[in-house]
């Protein structure tokens, strides 16, 4: 009976059927994407499935609707992918779980090594801009996992986009292992390691296409909702006043009308921009927001045309809807691959004025068009 | 990138070619292929593109890049 465990504790390569290896530890549970562990001169190291399972796909899902966006990580560290050994290429990531399945999914045949960074739970581009992939976290991680006893050449695929957080001199300094910048999207990285660790220029340039737009906006409507909330519930304060002082029939009434005004420029700014973003007029997102918006809103007056009183309510409608539109639209240049800051930062300086101008004017015409 | 184009004429971006020493780090990093090589030296070649990202100044092992958004 003794003889039997040790061999099930010892042997790897050696185990006979039937008798897999025991890895449980008391109070830790087995992440569903490992498959099984590889020893190391560094220790075991975890072996991940290439396949995303069922709850990955759900829970990515979960993640693209923004829900728990930031509580979605996984442990950094080593880990391997296929049949890794002392010659195969290291990949660096970022700990972002769906950076990370996104990864995996793509090196289907593939045998790598894939150092997990710590950051904090937020994809690489993002990541390395605040801070958190970093040329210290890079050379801290390499430390952590011991990553010299595990391959036996000193070199490490970075993403492209992870350049903007390093530089690859100090974690050659650092760390002793030279930084080859692999391509920006995962699935370029099988051609890539085929093509001898060299990237194309289409591997090294930055995409926003349709589907890339529109898989971002249930973020972009989901961080609104609460503002939102906030907005709609003045909303109803400021539709209650009137003749009266305030009537709770007239805060329904015209707070019904003031919804459908911010419902119309959630969608034109958090939705309908960003997905047709190239075919709208202007650079300024600001101004394509607006553009939009009052598609959207002349569009809604229609509609409503028979509940609403008086040029002042139209205005001041329309004027509301479509500031919403240009300052959500304008929020979404902190989402897109192609914006500077010093561009925002102008585009604010000269809409954020004219946003909340017609937002005070709205509203007063708002309140006066009760009387 | 070539089909969405930001503001023009708002990037920080300076290249010093006294110093670039004709790497073409910068050409690898940068994300929307603002540099290209030219007779041995990096070359700004889609100044309006740059988004300051960063990049190509951090791995610049000369010192010939800078930018410097949120001054302005």
């Amino acid at each position: 009976m003794k003889e039997q465990i040790d061999k099930a504790d010892l042997c790897c390569s050696t185990q006979t059927p039937g008798l897999a290896p025991d890895y449980r530890k008391p109070g830790f549970k087995l992440c569903s994407y490992v498959d099984d562990f590889v020893k190391t001169k560094a220790g075991l190291v975890p072996v991940i499935k290439s396949k995303p399972g069922k709850d990955d796909l759900f829970s990515s899902f979960y993640v693209r609707c923004g829900i728990k966006r930031y509580q979605y990580a996984v442990a950094p560290g080593l880990y391997g992918i296929g049949k890794p050994d002392k010659n195969s290429e290291v990949l660096v990531t970022a700990n972002f779980k769906l950076t990370f399945d996104h990864l995996r999914k793509e090196l289907k045949d593939i045998n790598a090594w894939i150092l997990v960074l710590d950051t904090k739970g937020i994809n690489v581009w993002c990541a390395a801009s605040e801070g958190n992939f970093s040329t210290r976290e890079l050379v801290k991680r390499i430390k952590a996992s011991s990553l010299e006893k595990v391959v036996d050449h000193k070199r490490v695929i970075v993403p492209q986009l992870g350049a903007t957080g390093v530089s690859a001199r100090a974690v050659k300094k650092g760390a002793g292992f030279r930084v080859v910048y692999g391509p920006i999207r995962a699935s370029d990285i099988p051609a890539f390691l085929q093509n001898n660790k060299k990237a194309d220029k289409k591997m090294r340039q930055v995409t926003f296409n349709l589907y890339e737009r529109l898989i971002l906006t249930p973020v972009e409507i989901q961080i609104v909702l609460k503002p939102a909330a906030i907005i709609a519930l003045i909303l109803f304060i400021l539709s209650g006043i009137g003749p009266g002082i305030f009537s709770f029939s007239g805060a329904w009434e015209r707070g019904v009308l003031s919804f459908s005004a911010l419902a119309a420029g959630i969608f034109s700014g958090a939705f309908v921009t960003p997905l047709l973003l190239p075919f709208i007029p202007s650079r300024e997102f600001a101004l394509k927001g607006i553009i939009a918006g009052s598609i959207f809103a002349i569009l809604l007056l229609l509609l409503i045309s028979s509940a609403v009183n008086g040029i002042a309510e139209v205005l001041a409608l329309f004027l509301f809807s479509v500031a919403i539109s240009s300052y959500l639209a304008m929020n979404f240049t902190g989402t897109t691959p192609f914006t500077s800051p010093s561009g925002v930062e102008k585009e604010m300086k000269r809409f954020i004025p004219l946003q909340l101008g017609a937002l005070v004017i709205s509203s007063g015409l708002w309140v006066y068009s009760a009387f | 990138m070539k089909d969405l184009r930001y503001l023009d004429d708002v990037s920080t971006l300076v290249l010093d070619k006294e110093k670039c020493i004709g790497c073409s780090l910068c050409t690898e990093v940068c994300p929307q292929a603002v540099f290209e090589m030219k007779k041995g030296k990096s070359c700004i070649v889609d100044f309006n593109a740059c988004m300051e990202c960063g990049a190509c100044v951090n791995n610049c092992p000369s010192g010939a890049l800078s930018v410097s958004p949120g001054v302005g």
